[in-house]
């Protein structure tokens, strides 16, 4: 609900109009906060909810852009991990990186990316060979593993080759 | 990859939409204003997230409209630098290889970026890795359509807003493929990119993901 609105005095000259309406646009902070995909993408499924159910056809009209940045980003994440992610998923995860003593933008690339190789976690974590010994390069890959799920179709098929593999042995 | 910035703006209300809810209203003109569009040295603006305060509404004489000013938080695709991100190979070219992420097509990776030694196939028009191993060279191909895993290694903002006409710009060649998603620029003769992000694959792990999968 908002006020009643307020007329302005008659005293005040015409140039005024024009000097507000046009733009002021300004950023009053830059970063105020780094988001994770997960979050902006569900903020993105949310709203996609929310505008299908009130149901306006006017909205595609005067929407476009929206509707393409809507629908171009929600493509492009839900091929990443952040598409199965939760917030229990990730309080976990948070918690569990803790005492590996990350910054806060290589936690976020981790559960952004999901790396599962050394080499895709030395990429992520500035000079991984002085803070991380091997061991714990290998800690960080399976809970990483462990905590985040993975591609349901990639682990399906790694899977059937491990079984070819076996078979082909046993044979 | 995203980050949520605070921005104050005044939002006008033309009153056919006045028996819509303030809020409602708000969020649909700001998301209009800036949704899919590149705001000078912020970022692309993706969708709004909240509003977190909304000033007196006031109606000008001789504008049926209300202006309100709010301040409110947006989501804005602004990687951090050094960050890394995974896009697909739009094409090759003698400037680089330029990828898109689908919402954003702007990301050039130059040749003194890619792994070495790389040269250009003319005939075919793309990039090649000659992988040097003990068994001889590879040759690895950087094909269209190829998901690419990439550092950011710069930003470049363009201030494309209309300069007047006494500047008088000569015909450049346009900039071949044009961004799916386009953002906030003029409809000159020389359609330079608001946003540019340029990366490097100049590092072990970087580069096609099926260079480094097992």
């Amino acid at each position: 609900m908002f006020k009643t609105s307020t007329f302005i005095q008659k005293s005040f000259k015409h140039e005024i109009i024009s000097t507000i309406s046009c733009l002021c646009l300004h950023r009053k902070k830059a970063n105020a906060a780094m988001l994770s995909n997960y979050e902006v993408f569900k903020l993105l499924t949310d709203l996609k909810e929310q505008r299908r159910d009130a149901g306006k056809s006017k909205h595609s009209v005067r929407q476009q852009n929206l509707n393409t940045i809507m629908y171009e980003t929600l493509k492009y994440l839900s091929k990443t991990p952040c598409s199965r992610q939760s917030p229990e998923i990730i309080k976990e995860f948070l918690t569990t990186m803790k005492h590996h003593k990350l910054t806060k933008a290589e936690k976020l690339q981790l559960l952004n990316h999901r790396p599962q190789t050394a080499v895709e976690i030395q990429l992520m974590v500035e000079e991984s060979e002085e803070r991380l010994l091997e061991e714990q390069i290998e800690e960080l890959i399976q809970n990483v593993a462990d905590l985040l799920p993975g591609d349901p179709e990639q682990e399906n098929k790694a899977a059937a080759d491990a079984r070819m593999d076996e078979g082909g042995e046993q044979s | 990859m995203f980050v949520l910035v605070e921005m104050v703006d005044t939002v006008r209300i033309p009153p056919s939409d006045f028996e819509r809810q303030l809020n409602d209203a708000i969020a649909e003109e700001l998301n209009k204003k800036l949704a899919n569009k590149v705001v000078y040295n912020v970022g692309l603006c993706i969708c709004l997230y909240d509003i977190t305060k909304l000033e007196d509404s006031y109606i000008f004489p001789g504008d049926g409209a209300s202006h309100t000013k709010v301040h409110f938080r947006f989501v804005v695709f602004h990687p951090f630098l050094e960050e890394v991100l995974v896009g697909k190979i739009k094409y090759c070219s003698q400037e680089g290889v330029h990828v898109t992420m689908g919402f954003f097509d702007d990301i050039l990776i130059p040749p003194e970026s890619l792994q070495q030694p790389t040269k250009f196939d003319e005939a075919e028009q793309v990039w090649v890795w000659e992988y040097e191993t003990d068994e001889g060279a590879h040759d690895l191909y950087m094909d269209q359509g190829e998901e690419i895993r990439f550092r950011v290694a710069d930003e470049v903002f363009v201030d494309t807003s209309p300069t007047g006409p006494a500047v008088a710009t000569p015909d450049a060649p346009a900039q071949p493929g044009q961004s799916t998603a386009p953002p906030a620029e003029e409809s000159g003769d020389k359609k330079e990119a608001p946003y540019t992000l340029i990366g490097t694959i100049c590092e072990p792990g970087l580069g096609l993901l099926s260079w480094w999968s097992s």
